[in-house]
């Protein structure tokens, strides 16, 4: 157990961070931040492919390096720090993916699910704990219930064995009364410990966490630069030095973890993540931020305007994984506007097609 | 018409065996002869009780005692009780249809297989998954007008409460079967499966989209095949409905289709079940038309080689 004034530091510069160069880091940089990251005594780097092991696909974009060789360099250069990955069952298996993350030598299993989906990662989590593998329980879009219920969720995971529980801000909705809400269920109802995971769209993921950890997080996730999906996640260079400042302990060598942001800053992130327009509308609409930039290409590609985009996937409730909705809700944004036809690359089908009724 | 219907016992009542009931009893060539639980006091047997069904709550033993009972079973119990029950079914020379995801049998996709399957000496037909019998006609069709195809993925989205604990559970033979079920029918070797559970209420139908990679994209040619394809599907599932068109997006082809339920036991959000049940029916339905002439399926067989 910690101790309490000590939090510990997950940072996934290099796997949310992913999302923001689509998925297409490279090894050498996998590896430079590694060292630096190593060196700064950062507790946990998770890598791999933005949504996690086993995730690169069409659906949501293809990694330009596999995960084997992702965790291979990772783990070659991470010697005090632990290494992580994220991995949601639906898109990773037990024999294809989380075999394969044992004997690359992975220290930390983040077991994923939509926030009110937790049953779906029974299976993996015993099986990890029955290899004795390190297993957190992660709740993603953590806003779509209510703190009651995200409760029960999480209490469900610590029944599988997770041994923490991480509540993600995924869509970077919350204000900070939000999160002190959920993270005070979260841990009057738990015995293991409750960690926080925030996105930056309202200009709150550093506010967002302290409030976490004031309502009992011992566990927070921030990345260099905030480089990750959409605005992007809580920075990691704020975050430490506010819980310096406020008396915390992270372990963490903050001169060499400047160093190490500087360094992603120059050599891995082509765009430091901002809080552009779409972002706040995205964060306004409750959409998963890993969405921002097939919202950007489609709704270019169908002469939409983003922002009616995330306000309509929002509506439809859409969660993380369903990006294939993006085009279908595009093309029906077209057709209230009366400009079906031109979405259709076919002609041919335009009788067959039927836009209503999406929803029961 | 005075055709003989053939007789069949439903194995499992539970959301799938009882949704299967009601579809048989909709039926023109199938007849159910008997539904088999293990609990009288369960929803589907009380249901099929007041419908007047010859019910039974001896579970396996039920077709032992009775051999001649059925021809044909529907077993829609778990995977690992299907693997006792074919060891038994098999030497009674019944023709089973595996609603389990046990992976025994061989794969059959209405819209596509043929039942050249009825030449084998014992007759296990595996429905694969619900995600599989949206998917695969569709990636056959990519893969029918476009030789080059070096990657199917399929992303199925379904509603929460239509994947019960059973579905939760086997999430990974899920994506395994797909899987393996999109590479045989397409002859496409590389192909991945993706499945999310959304909550919103009220509850979204299910929906699956396919993607491909191909060297040269041939909409117009892929577009027309499915059109013929779709109506194909509609004929078994009513609720099977194309949403997005094939499209090229970002050097993919993206086909979206939507699968809404009959209805019949199950609400109508919960396609995922429907489509699955529907096609079982039809493969039934057409070894029904192919069989009703002659008492003995096994004997069938042996003749069945034009």
């Amino acid at each position: 157990m910690p101790k309490k004034n000590t939090i510990i530091i997950s940072d996934p510069t290099l796997r949310d961070g992913n999302h923001a160069a689509r998925h297409q880091l490279t090894l050498d940089q996998i590896k430079n931040y590694c060292e630096h990251a190593d060196a700064a005594g950062i507790p946990i780097v998770e890598v791999g492919h933005g949504n996690g092991i086993g995730a690169s696909s069409l659906l949501v974009g293809k990694c330009r390096e596999s995960d084997v060789d992702m965790l291979k360099i990772a783990r070659e250069h991470l010697k005090k720090s632990k290494l992580g990955i994220h991995s949601i069952p639906g898109f990773s298996t037990i024999e294809k993916n989380l075999k394969q993350a044992i004997d690359l030598g992975v220290d930390v299993f983040r077991i994923a699910s939509h926030c009110s989906e937790a049953d779906v990662t029974q299976n993996h989590i015993s099986f990890l704990r029955s290899k004795n593998k390190t297993t957190y329980g992660v709740l993603m879009m953590s806003h779509m219930i209510s703190a009651e219920e995200l409760a029960k969720q999480a209490a469900k995971m610590e029944s599988y064995g997770a041994e923490t529980i991480i509540i993600m801000d995924s869509a970077g909705t919350y204000l900070p009364h939000d999160v002190t809400e959920r993270i005070s269920a979260l841990t009057s109802t738990l015995k293991i410990p409750v960690g926080f995971h925030g996105h930056n769209n309202l200009g709150m993921a550093v506010a967002n966490s302290i409030a976490a950890l004031e309502a009992g997080a011992t566990m927070l996730d921030g990345t260099a630069r905030g480089f990750g999906a959409g605005a992007g996640n809580t920075q990691l260079e704020v975050l430490v030095a506010v819980l310096h400042k406020m008396g915390y302990e992270t372990g963490i060598d903050f001169y060499k973890m400047l160093d190490a942001s500087d360094m992603a800053a120059s050599e891995m992130i082509q765009t430091i993540p901002s809080i552009d327009s779409i972002s706040i509308i995205s964060g306004l609409s409750g959409v998963f931020s890993g969405f921002k930039k097939h919202v950007e290409r489609v709704s270019k590609e169908y002469n939409v305007d983003p922002r009616d985009l995330f306000f309509a996937l929002g509506k439809r409730g859409v969660v993380a994984g369903q990006e294939d909705l993006i085009i279908e809700t595009a093309i029906q944004l077209l057709q209230k506007k009366g400009g079906g036809g031109f979405a259709i690359q076919s002609p041919h089908l335009a009788n067959l097609i039927n836009l209503e009724g999406s929803f029961c | 018409m005075s055709e003989k219907k053939l007789k069949v016992a439903i194995l499992g009542t539970g959301n799938i065996g009882t949704d299967l009931l009601m579809k048989v009893l909709q039926s023109p060539n199938l007849e159910c002869a008997v539904f088999i639980g293990r609990n009288l006091q369960s929803q589907g047997i009380l249901k099929a009780r007041d419908l007047g069904i010859n019910i039974s709550n001896r579970g396996i033993n039920e077709i032992i005692d009775n051999p001649d009972c059925c021809d044909l079973v529907f077993d829609a119990t778990s995977a690992s009780s299907h693997r006792t029950h074919w060891e038994i079914l098999k030497t009674l020379g019944k023709i089973v249809i595996d609603m389990t995801p046990s992976n025994i049998g061989q794969m059959f996709v209405p819209a596509i297989n043929d039942l050249s399957i009825l030449n084998q000496e014992h007759i296990n037909i595996n429905m694969i998954s619900c995600g599989g019998q949206v998917s695969i006609p569709i990636a056959h069709a990519i893969t029918q007008t476009h030789s080059n195809t070096k990657y199917i993925e399929v992303v199925s989205s379904i509603a929460s409460l239509s994947a019960g604990p059973g579905t939760r559970a086997n999430i990974d033979e899920y994506i395994h079967t797909t899987e393996k079920g999109l590479a045989l029918f397409s002859g496409c070797g590389n192909t991945k499966t993706i499945l999310n559970l959304n909550p919103a209420s009220p509850c979204i139908h299910m929906q699956t989209t396919i993607f491909a990679e191909v060297d040269k994209p041939d909409i117009e040619a892929l577009s027309k095949k499915i059109e013929v394809l779709i109506k194909k599907i509609q004929a078994y599932v009513p609720g099977y409905k194309l949403v997005v068109p094939p499209v090229f997006e970002n050097n993919r082809i993206v086909v979206t289709v939507m699968v809404s339920g009959k209805g019949d036991f199950l609400p109508e959000y919960a396609g995922n079940l429907d489509i699955i049940n529907c096609a079982a029916v039809a493969a039934a339905e057409e070894i029904a038309k192919k069989i009703d002439t002659l008492r003995d399926p096994v004997e069938y067989r042996l003749n069945y080689n034009e």
